[in-house]
């Protein structure tokens, strides 16, 4: 009975942890403009304060915000779908195939993984400025694509080696062609992996920041958090706290419906990745 | 994918003593499918990097590009003798240490609901990913929001604290609404890193040291933590390097002021904002080297092989 009940405070307690904040930035989302500047603290919109939807309406009128949005939905795409790829690629020959180099590809990628972004913001700055990538969408795509592959070799190799691989020999000699064999058997087993790391590629493209403000001047090609942090409304000394709420609630919408949808899959690609490798 | 049917299933241990032609092929199509994810990361890691080695080696301005002169390792003497310099690295530090500390012990705590939690576990798990999935930029806008004395909650949550107390005000406090925000954002994944740790824990040995007589902390501390070192030194490896770099939760919510910035924002400030090319590719080589010097630190404290703690062997 005692453990029961410590189990459950401490659900609440992890639930309240992981909720609240976002309870909160929603909350601030429909707070007025005036209420907010007036110092109205408290966590839930005072009686006669809210806003209704006014905040929402306005972030999405914003040019800016509406580009920066669709910057961030085209680029992370397009950097996942070709990184994914070429992951599964070396994935597929680290998993598979004797080969010489193979630990060297698993040390590279690691040692990317830990590479502080930072360092590489001003030789690519000058190098994209030099090369007429700098501000443009393949100018954010190719770093994202460097940068999320690591991970996606680590998440996809572990996925790989679990895949019994002989049951497509099996299917050939029951008769199928080579071809009938990988895509009746091997690609329902490697596509799970697959998607996994194509959810984890998407967030880590979707969450830069440091190569958003740094390899963009324009809305050319801005991401939503880049945007969302050089975001100024009318007043530039006060930042406008409930627009950019709405902002971070819009933004965060994508992320939180993946969530809901693939949880399994994305711990299970999370830890796999991390600690079986 | 489709390539590899191009070549004919074998049986890699029989091909393995023998240099025979299948063995060959076999190596020729495993270097093919890695070269692209080789050739990606060398150009955007590698490359820059090495640039920026050549570049540190000069005084050289984008306002003024064409004074760009060679002038040795003048950049590294000159931000090494910078008292600058010193205050963010060990700023960083700070962060790195405390944050990493806070995630491990809540984390586990955290892991060890979810290892023996019996109902809910499928909202706990969704909510456990909103924290890891959300932008870095908003959870630091979510945190400046609230502890702000204009608009936030935490001021009339802590009892005894002013109503009008000013966190960005000072340094401690500011560098504390920083840290509650990385590690809120970061505890998750550590929890769920030593979840699968704490899956891998063999509940029979558990039972017996129970059955032995252990108190629960004995069991804690002699069999389950000692069981887990493998995970939990991978979980502390990859945050502390990725809390060494911190950058985005500066950047939102104090933007470098009252002494909060991090050796990453120096680098950028000096790099981006300023175009001191010279000196912030100086800055960015000593980044990398000290990342290097606290992964290798990690490893050898930990003393646990990498390969091992992944199962390879």
């Amino acid at each position: 009975m005692k453990q029961k009940i410590g189990m459950v405070v401490g659900v609440a307690l992890i639930l309240a942890w992981c909720l609240l904040p976002v309870a909160w930035i929603i909350s601030l989302s429909f707070k007025s403009q005036t209420a907010i500047t007036n110092g109205s603290p408290g966590f839930f919109p005072a009686d006669g304060a809210g806003a209704g939807w006014q905040n929402y309406q306005d972030v999405w009128d914003n040019e800016q915000f509406r580009r920066a949005i669709l910057n961030s939905i085209g680029i992370s795409l397009i950097a996942t779908t070709l990184s994914v790829i070429i992951a599964t690629l070396a994935a597929y020959a680290i998993a598979r195939l004797e080969f010489r180099g193979k630990k060297l590809v698993l040390t590279m990628a690691l040692v990317i993984a830990m590479f502080p972004v930072v360092s590489l913001v001003g030789p690519l700055f000058d190098m994209w400025r030099a090369i007429g990538l700098y501000d443009t969408w393949p100018g954010l795509i190719i770093p994202y694509m460097s940068f999320t592959l690591p991970l996606a070799i680590w998440t996809l190799s572990a996925f790989f080696r679990e895949i019994p691989w002989e049951m497509e020999q099996a299917a050939q000699v029951d008769g199928a062609t080579s071809w009938q064999a990988f895509r009746r058997v091997i690609v329902p087993l490697a596509a799970p992996g697959v998607f996994t790391a194509a959810i984890l590629t998407f967030f880590f493209a979707w969450n830069d920041f440091v190569f958003g403000i740094s390899l963009t001047s324009t809305e050319a090609a801005r991401p939503i958090p880049a945007s969302l942090s050089f975001f100024v409304g009318a007043d530039p000394f006060n930042r406008p706290a409930s627009l950019l709420a709405a902002g971070a609630v819009i933004s965060t919408i994508p992320i939180i419906v993946i969530i809901l949808i693939f949880q399994r899959k994305i711990v299970a690609g999370l830890t796999s990745g991390a600690v079986k490798g | 994918m489709t390539t590899q049917t191009d070549t004919p299933v074998k049986d890699r241990r029989a091909a393995k003593p023998v240099e025979s032609d299948r063995s060959r092929a076999e190596a020729r199509l495993g270097q093919k499918l890695v070269a692209p994810a080789i050739v990606l990361m060398l150009v955007v890691t590698a490359f820059p990097m090495l640039r920026a080695l050549y570049l540190s080696l000069f005084n050289y301005s984008l306002t003024a590009p064409d004074d760009r002169e060679f002038i040795w390792f003048g950049n590294y003497a000159v931000a090494l003798t910078d008292p600058l310099l010193w205050k963010t690295t060990g700023i960083t530090v700070l962060y790195m240490v405390v944050t990493v500390a806070f995630e491990l012990v809540i984390g586990f705590a955290f892991a060890m609901v979810m290892h023996r939690v019996i109902f809910a576990r499928g909202v706990i798990r969704t909510s456990i990913l909103v924290p890891y999935g959300i932008i870095t930029v908003v959870s630091g806008f979510a945190w400046q929001f609230a502890f702000s004395y204009q608009n936030g909650f935490v001021n009339s949550w802590i009892p005894g604290l002013a109503a009008d107390f000013n966190w960005f005000g000072e340094t401690t406090p500011a560098v504390v609404a920083i840290m509650v925000s990385e590690i809120w954002k970061t505890t998750p994944f550590m929890s769920l890193l030593l979840l699968a740790g704490l899956a891998q824990v063999s509940e029979d040995m558990i039972e017996a040291a129970k059955v032995d007589g252990a108190t629960w902390t004995q069991r804690l501390t002699r069999v389950i933590l000692p069981n887990m070192r493998a995970a939990i030194m991978v979980a502390v490896l990859f945050r502390a390097l990725d809390a060494y770099r911190i950058f985005d939760n500066i950047f939102v919510m104090t933007a470098g002021a009252q002494n909060t910035e991090s050796i990453s924002f120096l680098t950028y400030r000096q790099t981006i904002e300023q175009f001191q090319i010279g000196i912030g590719s100086a800055l960015s080589v000593l980044l990398f080297l000290s990342v290097l010097v606290i992964a290798f630190l990690i490893v050898k404290i930990f003393r646990v092989d990498l390969a091992d703690a992944r199962q390879e062997k």
